[in-house]
């Protein structure tokens, strides 16, 4: 077995007590359900009450916050476009493609951050408060993390450039800095602010030289006597040169130009130029990058990685994708010192500088609650052409376990099911599997829902499926009596053992009632209906059979009702004799003869009378002696109707024989 | 095309429809109400668009729905009414019938009535699946293929079909204020006629041979015996109820189920329909001339022609440009009106000159 990487955590259940009592539990995709087993040890008599509840445990409670919603569906639908990206498009294309796709997710995130806030601030419940503050500070740091993967992985951008979007990175996270500034700024006194240099230093170490140039001018005015220095400096901040990727310079020219720049803001500082103001002195100790100077204004800074930008901001701005895991290793030490401990984020942001997306996406899988985030990114960097195969020990990559792995977690949700089936269309080896395990076990409240699961089905060609649906609803019907549905339901499955079932329980109904119910449907059924099953059912013959029967039974009952006897006759002695229906249901059927033997005229010609008789007979004789537990008065009805038909047999015998043997004069 | 509101409500929209303006308010409608279903908790919910005392210029999301108020709702609410300006009237698959009340000076809403287990089955709950009002009269159907006639304000149902059908009925609508036409799930339209006694149908239609259900049905605003119907596979079927059985002409229009399909009501050569693929059509004919002519303009556009079954004998001057769906002459010019989903487009309402689809395509929780 493996080592685990973290320590568990351990979670009490409250009601058991782990002391005394064993338990058991099941996996659930999501969930975990626990109970108390009745496990004794051997030898302790004590009778110990057991426990009648199961628990449900829970791990991610993400999925059912309303506002998260937003961020499973919104990014449901990113996915889908995501696997839509053509495999033509030439992979420069890809690239920019793949960015806005990355900043789409970021900005969904984004959103739900700020809906988060917004409800925390406003709600009066501090619990719920804090729940939400907590959720925003774990969406903050997914953000945090998605975008550095971004700038690394995906934007990929070279030396130069790198820098330029790292400076955005630390700029989007750290956007206290202009709330700050605002206040100072709208206040009656800007320059004499406690927080002005504060604020002022924050421009320069994110490297805002305009702003920065700007608050500045301020205070230059109120002090004249030092306006040469503050003049001097502006001049640098002003002059220090920016790599521009688009444009015409290479990297070595403004190589050049920036240790020229370097070296006269170092001229500066040996000058003693700034000595007489601390803060203009400390902004241009900032501009050679003097760590310490750096390190003295942690409290601005924030975090370790702040410091790393600007770090390299002001000595190394040429940076090498390779060389970045080096600063951010000493960086972080630097800036930790020895008290701080890095804690988890601390540690995927140094994979991601140290170029180890797996260990990026093993690290938030640990740390994160819910599958959503690592799935989303490893899927988006998987597309890249960043992952090489990584053996697992268990199913195919690592993209589709994870996907699985989320898409599982949102079918367990009551509402929440249908964006997973497209997730698991995108899993080629083990999607198809889990959905069709997963889709079955959808509960189906009404026929509306029932419909859309099935049209998901049957766009996947999942024919089991569709069966056991239709297989679920037609049983609910029949439950509730409604044959109608029931039939239309296991035609729909095209289910022929159970389309029988429920065609014997319309003979049934017949057969107690004497009229059909539900004549609308059976008579919808259709000539093309009985031809189309057929081909459908080639082997599944009783079926069709049972469905010629009613065909014609009612055929038969039509011809009847239109005064067409003899026809009637012929077909309902066909329906015995050829053995169409079946037997238990021939008592029906003489019984239905007996109003055409009793007719004036002679409708059953003498052959077709022993043919009857045969039958009867044939019944009778296929009758199994008389059960005790039966009725003794349906006993007695039975032999009633026997009688009556034999006499009526009989005597339509003679009329026509009679009939038969007088020769029309 | 150019302005879809899309609104992220948290939650599965199952209905969205437009406050019916009142008589005579050159307004377009501006509230409207949302069923939700297969949640938790399901809700009917009633939102408003443009306050028109708020002024336009700070707002800078105008016609962004904004929440007046919400209802716990038992069940899914699977149809949903506005039997006046002040009441709504749902379906649920509980069985329940239910009025809501909306008190417009508190931005309340409070159960008015309810008919619990209106639609019922011997065992289980049978959903109620569709109603129709006609205020006072509400026409409700459900998957136990009953027919039941209310009041408002009665407690009683005023009449009763129990054995209506003996598969599900899907939707229901009024031809006149004494009949309903309803559709069922194995392709039949059957007219019911209120004042006639007994449990039979006054007329049944179908496409012969062929049982594909049927999910909605809407009648043209003037000539009342053109209905429209959708089903199953998405094909949009146009019906002169006092001709044939049979469909004058079948159009088709999407490739899953088709939810609803809405005539605009006062110009009624646009139709609306929108589907479990995910799209919402806006389909235009013209009447200028006896022959339907091309409607320029509108992307996305495809011509859409299919085989129709001529109209026998009739008078052609009188005939909707609906009914000339033959494939010769009748050419239908038809829009998408959402950008390309993949979830179902549940529900769609129009009146006057808004179309309260586009709204609710997006304003379902991804639409489903």
């Amino acid at each position: 077995m493996e080592e685990v990487d973290v320590e568990p955590t351990t979670t009490l259940i409250p009601g058991i007590d782990y002391t005394q009592k064993h338990m058991g539990f099941v996996w659930g995709p999501g969930d975990i359900l626990v109970y108390e087993t009745k496990y004794k040890p051997t030898g302790a008599a004590s009778a110990l009450q057991g426990c009648p509840f199961v628990h449900l445990v829970r791990k991610d409670e993400d999925i059912y916050s309303p506002v998260l919603r937003k961020l499973f569906n919104e990014s449901h639908h990113i996915f889908v476009g995501l696997q839509k990206i053509n495999e033509d498009v030439p992979s420069k294309n890809k690239k920019a493609q793949f960015a806005s796709i990355s900043k789409n997710y970021r900005s969904v995130i984004r959103a739900c951050m700020e809906e988060l806030q917004q409800i925390a601030v406003s709600t009066r419940d501090t619990t719920l408060a804090t729940k939400h503050g907590n959720q925003v500070s774990v969406l903050l740091a997914v953000e945090l993390i998605w975008n550095l993967c971004e700038v690394l992985f995906i934007e990929a951008a070279p030396a130069g450039a790198l820098l330029l979007h790292l400076l955005d990175w630390v700029r989007l996270h750290k956007a206290d800095v202009d709330e700050r500034a605002r206040d100072v700024l709208q206040s009656e006194s800007p320059t004499e602010h406690p927080a002005y240099w504060d604020m002022a230093i924050s421009y320069v170490l994110q490297g805002r030289m305009d702003e920065a140039r700007q608050v500045l001018a301020k205070q230059a005015s109120v002090q004249p006597a030092a306006r040469s220095m503050f003049k001097l400096l502006d001049s640098l901040l002003m002059k220090m040169p920016v790599y521009s990727p688009g444009g015409t310079q290479t990297l070595t020219e403004f190589d050049v130009k920036w240790r020229h720049w370097h070296e006269e803001c170092n001229r500066c500082l040996q000058d003693s130029s700034f000595t007489s103001n601390r803060h203009l002195e400390a902004i241009c100790k900032i501009l050679v990058g003097d760590e310490d100077t750096l390190l003295e204004h942690k409290e601005l800074l924030g975090t370790w990685y702040h410091f790393l930008v600007t770090r390299l901001l002001f000595s190394h701005p040429t940076v090498k994708p390779t060389e970045l895991h080096y600063y951010a290793q000493s960086s972080l030490d630097m800036f930790l010192d020895s008290h701080g401990v890095p804690e988890p984020l601390d540690s995927i942001l140094l994979a991601a500088f140290e170029f180890d997306i797996h260990q990026v996406i093993k690290d938030c899988s640990i740390a994160l609650n819910n599958w959503w985030f690592v799935a989303h990114l490893t899927d988006l960097l998987d597309h890249c052409k960043l992952l090489q195969s990584h053996n697992l020990h268990f199913g195919s990559n690592l993209r589709e376990f994870l996907l699985l792995e989320y898409a599982s977690g949102l079918f367990t949700h009551h509402s929440l099911w249908q964006l997973a089936v497209d997730y698991f269309d995108h899993c080629p080896e083990f999607g198809r599997v889990y959905l069709e395990l997963q889709i079955e076990r959808v509960p189906l409240d009404t026929e509306h829902k029932a419909l859309k699961v099935l049209r998901i089905c049957e766009q996947r060609q999942m024919a089991e499926q569709v069966r056991s649906i239709c297989k679920i609803m037609a049983k609910k019907a029949l439950r509730n009596n409604r044959l109608g549905s029931a039939l239309s339901w296991s035609i729909r499955a095209k289910d022929a053992a159970f389309a029988t079932l429920i065609s014997e329980r319309f003979l049934q109904d017949y057969c107690t009632h004497g009229t059909f119910s539900d004549l609308d449907l059976i008579d919808n059924l259709g000539p093309a209906m009985l031809l189309s099953d057929r081909l459908t059912f080639l082997g599944a013959l009783p079926w069709a059979n049972q469905r010629v029967v009613w065909g014609q039974y009612r055929e038969f009952h039509k011809l009847y009702g239109e005064n067409r006897f003899s026809e009637a006759a012929t077909l309902l002695l066909s329906l015995m004799t050829a053995k169409i229906a079946p037997q238990s249901f021939w008592m029906t059927l003489l019984t239905d003869a007996l109003p055409l033997l009793e007719q004036r005229q002679v409708i059953f010609s003498a052959d077709q009378t022993y043919e009857l008789m045969h039958c009867l007979e044939e019944l009778i004789a296929g009758k199994t002696p008389p059960n005790p537990d039966h009725p003794v008065q349906d006993e007695d009805i039975e032999a009633t109707k026997i009688e009556l038909l034999r006499l009526a047999l009989s005597r339509n015998l003679a009329l026509a024989i009679v009939k038969e043997g007088t020769v029309d004069v | 095309m150019e302005c879809i509101n899309a609104k992220f409500v948290s939650q599965k929209v199952s209905k969205t429809r437009w406050r019916p303006v009142p008589t005579g308010s050159l307004h377009p409608p501006d509230v409207f109400a949302t069923g939700s279903w297969d949640n938790e908790d399901n809700k009917v919910s009633l939102w408003s668009i443009g306050e028109h005392g708020v002024s336009h210029m700070e707002d800078e999301f105008e016609g962004d729905p904004q929440l007046l108020c919400e209802y716990k709702h038992n069940g899914d609410v699977l149809d949903l009414h506005f039997l006046d300006q002040e009441r709504i009237v749902t379906a649920s698959s509980t069985g329940a019938v239910t009025i809501f009340r909306h008190h417009p000076n508190s931005q309340t809403l409070s159960v008015a009535q309810a008919w619990d287990k209106a639609h019922r089955f011997p065992c289980d709950n049978a959903p109620c699946t569709g109603l129709v009002c006609n205020s006072p009269e509400i026409v409700t159907v459900g998957e136990d293929g009953r027919v039941i006639l209310f009041r408002a304000d009665h407690k009683v149902p005023l009449r009763t079909i129990d054995n209506a059908d003996s598969s599900t009925i899907h939707a229901v609508t009024f031809l006149r204020t004494t009949e309903v036409l309803t559709v069922n799930s194995i392709g039949q339209l059957k007219l019911w006629d209120f004042r006639q006694q007994g449990s039979d149908p006054s007329q049944i239609l179908s496409l012969t041979g062929e049982r594909v259900p049927l999910h909605c049905v809407d009648r043209h605003p003037n000539q009342q015996h053109i209905v429209a119907t959708g089903g199953q596979d998405g094909m949009l079927c146009m019906w002169d109820v006092r001709q044939g059985s049979m469909p004058l002409s079948l159009m088709e229009a999407h490739s899953a189920e088709m939810w609803e399909v809405h005539f605009h009501p006062t110009n009624t050569d646009h139709l609306f329909t929108c589907s479990e693929d995910g799209s919402l059509l806006h389909w235009e004919s013209s009447t200028n001339s006896s022959m339907p002519s091309f409607l320029q303009g509108g992307r996305n556009t495809s011509v859409m022609s299919r085989s129709a079954v001529h109209p026998a004998g009739g008078n052609q001057s009188l005939m909707s440009a609906w009914l000339g769906g033959d494939s010769s002459k009748g050419h239908l010019e038809t829009t998408h009106m959402l950008p390309s989903q993949t979830l179902s487009v549940n529900s769609l309402d129009v009146i006057g000159q808004c179309l309260a689809g586009n709204e609710i395509g997006s304003l379902a929780d991804v639409p489903v």
